[in-house]
């Protein structure tokens, strides 16, 4: 036992309960201020002009009818982007613009004339054999004996499958506000990475990392995609140098933001899988492709949490003329489960076994989790009706609607990122936690409010929580791969522990016992056992004279010392099922139902938890039936640079979600605290692929499963009957 | 995807704003005070050209009259961004596609992003920080709360309006109602169980007489 542990289940006034989100009044009511919300003294804005070619070479750059217009304050050509330099995708920066307002800044990008040179260029990879020397085949990956596992195989399948690459689209577009006073610089970015900016800015404008101020509160969208200061923050940070050091404000265009700001690797891959009659898996071989843009695209984890023994894996990373990836809510899990389950589904179509049936006899492959997986499999079954929907390949129910149900199963780290925290009481009782951190809407400032009055016995309005300013806070990593949770809620309890140690020492001799006698609970530190011997929080304050208590705790991500509690673990699993509706005429799937099972070791706040699942579900929604990315090959453009034709869901497209949080093992609160902004994200797409082959019978291979797509598959079968 | 019910957007405005956006300067309506329709209805011997320069446009914003000078291609959303510090409404498709710029113009709501500044005159203008005049929270926005109708919160002002001219005209809807009546409002961060339950709890309560809407 460790001071830090979190307290026992029956102590607990907040951990685990269902606690609205505290920041939900200034969010509904505009109030909360993001970065693209601001208006600072003076303010320029800037504007880039972006190359309209896929691969071409700056010829020449013509400026000086831009410099001449009025009210434009700065005009510079980005780096690397002069006259001889070369241009990798479409929309990519060649020249930045500041001006007094967005209007000017627009009309002096149309004065400028850039003269290019065209370069062939590659901008779809779905067909690998047209990739020429754009694939970059990695060496071969042997487990075990692939060729005697295919001899021992009794059933064989193969088939190609894919899903496309898709892109953040976060709503609230990268960008930022820079400012300079003298040499000194403040930024005001939408961030996942509020401490971790600093040198992201620093580094590159060659100044000291003491130079540089982050100032953020709320952030509009992450999902991977804004970790990094972004070539237009440096450009604005130079832009406004040139114009006196005025704050200048760039944010995205949206067709800037869905194709320069990242995006989601694709995959595709033939893959082949054999088994024994009664369905046991022997073999897999699977020859991949993906890209991430330029630098092409890495191997998913693939076969996906079942670990069939013998494997034979190719992979070629294909280099393209387009906007550069980065990560993406479980960096290229979601493509494996989809990939591996899908190939698998049709697996257990061919040796006719149910599905769930079929991975209940294959579970032994899934590693130490296959116990968990298992009741969380029978727990979404029981909760999709599995037993009494479930039907072979293909409903053979009259009519042009056909009803199926598909699932996938997924596992993700989440172990709690290094963090320091800064918690202070002050002599009049209130309670300040400072981290150099941010809430990317997962509810961050909520489970830090909730963690710091849990451990100090105070209501939860108790406790004021401090994001979004580095250095002034204490550092925080980044917020990605579902690490804040973890982090910031050990840093906070050790923090709080510590300063209501402090306190205790203040006030134990007015209550005339030892400071280890003392608890502070329901607003009052008393004597254990003694309960009438008490102070309230105001009256043991007061004794803190002029000295405030301030306590740091920090989270170690890779730590094991016993003495600094059990407060946080690493290893998530969770499933999803999902029951579909698709129309055989028009190629329509409606999602009826979509239930997800999910384990995030201790629970802080259910509410929020469930809309992380819940979030994540939709999303998968979105990536499953519309999201893509369609580029023109011909041009080397996007075609849907704008979220009209760039598809998201709506609130009538997502059906009936059920999130079953999984608390149902003693041992799973015992593990502590888990990220899970990652996990639900990596099932929907075998879920609801898989669901949809169950219904027409036959599988649509590619995702997003569009009516078009699955009109197609259809037609190769053999037409619209069934 | 199933066809949405799109907040406002006269086929008309999209023309206009690309016009003026095309050309500093536009011919438009002298009766343009009085919105689209009249826009619509009005025959082009009444033209007059305003711009490309800036000109006096006065709004009425949640119950306040505004005077600006604005040029005639800035938007109603960029009007009340970068001129009133009015943020709630938020610029992101920008071309009336996912709602985050939804305010209420004579009692509809239309997407802010694709109505001009010059064309709003004369009409109420509610964004969602009218919506809380009193300073107490909307019982739609507690209903967002309660449910957590909101994650980043980056659409959540934009829904909220769309929400609450969606319950002025539809006090009581069904769950299918509420699911056409909202698909032209987006969310990235999957929030829409919750905004589902925010909108059905909302009427339910508005139902009891227990709030006013």
């Amino acid at each position: 036992m460790s001071k830090y542990d979190w307290p026992e289940k029956s102590r607990r006034t907040l951990l685990g309960k269902r606690i609205a989100r505290l920041d939900g009044p200034d969010k509904v009511s505009g109030k909360a201020k993001y970065a693209s919300d601001l208006k600072r003294p003076g303010q320029l804005y800037a504007k880039f002009l972006r190359c309209p070619y896929a691969h071409a070479k700056v010829v020449s750059i013509d400026v000086s009818a831009a410099e001449k217009l009025p009210g434009v304050k700065a005009v510079k050509i980005c780096e690397n982007k002069g006259p001889g330099s070369e241009i990798q995708w479409a929309l990519d920066e060649v020249v930045g613009v500041v001006a007094v307002d967005e209007q000017t800044a627009e009309d002096a990008l149309k004065k400028i004339v850039v003269k290019y040179e065209k370069l062939p260029h590659l901008v779809n990879e779905r067909d690998l054999s047209k990739a020429g020397d754009r694939a970059k085949p990695a060496a071969e990956q042997k487990t075990g004996d692939p060729d005697k596992g295919f001899q021992e195989a009794e059933v064989v399948i193969e088939g190609e499958y894919g899903i496309p690459i898709i892109t953040h689209c976060c709503l609230e577009p990268h960008g930022q506000i820079v400012e300079w006073e003298n040499d000194q610089l403040t930024v005001h970015p939408s961030t996942q990475n509020v401490t971790g900016l600093i040198g992201q800015f620093a580094q590159p404008l060659q100044i000291p990392a003491a130079n540089v101020k982050i100032r953020m509160d709320y952030i509009g969208g992450g999902f991977g995609s804004k970790f990094g200061a972004d070539s237009w923050g440096l450009e604005s940070a130079h832009l406004s140098k040139q114009a006196g050091g005025k704050p200048v404000k760039t944010f995205l265009e949206r067709d800037a933001e869905l194709f320069v700001a990242g995006v989601r690797p694709s995959h595709f891959a033939r893959i082949k899988v054999g088994a024994k009659k009664d369905g046991t898996l022997v073999a897999w071989e699977s020859q991949s492709w993906s890209t991430g843009g330029p630098g092409g695209g890495g191997m998913a984890p693939i076969p996906y949490v079942i670990n069939i023994p013998n494997q034979r894996k190719k992979h070629s990373a294909i280099a393209t003329n387009t906007g550069p990836q980065r990560a993406w809510r479980a960096p290229n899990h979601p493509q494996a489960c989809w990939l591996t389950f899908a190939a698998l589904d049709d697996l257990a179509a061919k040796v006719n076994i149910d599905s769930l049936e079929f991975y209940m006899k294959n579970l032994s492959l899934a590693g130490e989790r296959a116990d968990l997986y298992r009741r969380e499999l029978l727990k979404a079954a029981e909760l999709i009706e599995w037993k009494k929907k479930w039907h072979p390949r293909g409903d053979t129910t009259a009519g042009y609607l056909k009803r199926g149900l598909g699932l996938g199963f997924h596992t993700w780290g989440g172990r709690g990122h290094n963090s320091e925290a800064r918690l202070t009481i002050d002599p009049d009782g209130s309670v300040n936690v400072f981290l150099g951190s941010q809430d990317l809407g997962t509810g961050t400032r909520t489970i830090i409010a909730m963690v710091a009055a849990e451990t100090l016995g105070l209501p939860l309005g108790s406790v004021k929580v401090n994001l979004g300013r580095a250095p002034d806070y204490p550092p925080s990593n980044a917020s990605g791969g579902s690490t804040t949770v973890g982090g910031v809620s050990a840093s906070t309890r050790r923090a709080a522990v510590d300063a209501l140690e402090q306190l205790f020492a203040k006030v134990a001799p007015t209550l005339g016992v030892e400071p280890s006698q003392l608890e502070s609970t329901g607003g009052k530190i008393q004597v254990k056992g003694a309960a009438a011997k008490n102070l309230s929080w105001q009256q043991a304050t007061v004794k803190l004279g002029v000295t405030p208590v301030s306590a740091t705790g920090k989270n170690v991500s890779q730590s094991n010392n016993p003495a600094d509690g059990k407060l946080i673990d690493s290893g998530v699993g969770g499933v999803q099922m999902a029951d579909v509706t698709v129309d055989i005429e028009t190629g329509v799937t409606k999602v009826n139902k979509f239930v997800a099972v999910q384990d995030c070791g201790l629970v802080i706040d259910e509410k929020l938890a469930e809309s992380q699942v819940l979030g994540a579900m939709i999303m998968g929604v979105c990536f499953s039936l519309f999201e893509e990315r369609v580029m023109d090959e011909v041009t080397g453009r996007p075609l849907n640079a704008n979220m009209e034709f760039y598809k998201l869901a709506g609130i009538g497209d997502i059906g009936d979600l059920v999130v079953h949080m999984w608390k149902d093992d003693p041992e799973q609160d015992a593990r502590g605290v888990i990220g899970l902004g990652e996990p639900p994200a990596n099932s929907p797409a075998a879920a609801i692929g898989n669901a949809i082959a169950n219904a027409i019978g036959v599988r649509v291979p590619q995702a997003p499963f569009t009516p078009r797509r699955v009109l197609a598959a259809l037609e190769k079968k053999g037409g619209l009957t069934s | 995807m199933p066809k949405r019910d799109h907040p406002e957007r006269p086929s008309s405005l999209a023309v206009s704003r690309r016009g003026f956006l095309k050309g500093a300067g536009a011919v438009i309506s002298s009766g343009i005070a009085a919105g689209a329709e009249v826009l619509e209805a009005a025959a082009p011997q009444a033209a007059q050209v305003h711009g490309p320069g800036k000109v006096p446009i006065t709004l009425k914003i949640n119950g306040a009259s505004k005077s600006l000078s604005l040029e005639p291609r800035v938007t109603l959303l960029d009007a009340l961004r970068n001129e009133l510090e009015l943020t709630g409404a938020k610029r992101v498709c920008d071309r009336s596609t996912c709602g985050a710029c939804t305010v209420i113009v004579g009692g509809k709501s239309v997407y802010s992003c694709s109505v001009l500044a010059i064309e709003a005159q004369g009409k109420e203008i509610t964004t969602v920080e009218g919506l809380m005049p009193a300073g107490k929270l909307h019982a739609l926005q507690q209903a967002f709360i309660d449910n957590d109708g909101q994650q980043c919160g980056y659409c959540t002002p934009g829904f909220v309006m769309a929400c609450k001219a969606f319950l002025d005209k539809n006090p009581n809807p069904t769950i299918e109602q509420v699911r056409k009546g909202l698909g032209g409002n987006l969310c990235r961060c999957g929030t829409y169980v919750g905004v589902t339950q925010a909108v059905l709890e909302t009427a339910r309560k508005m139902k009891g007489g227990r709030v006013n809407v």
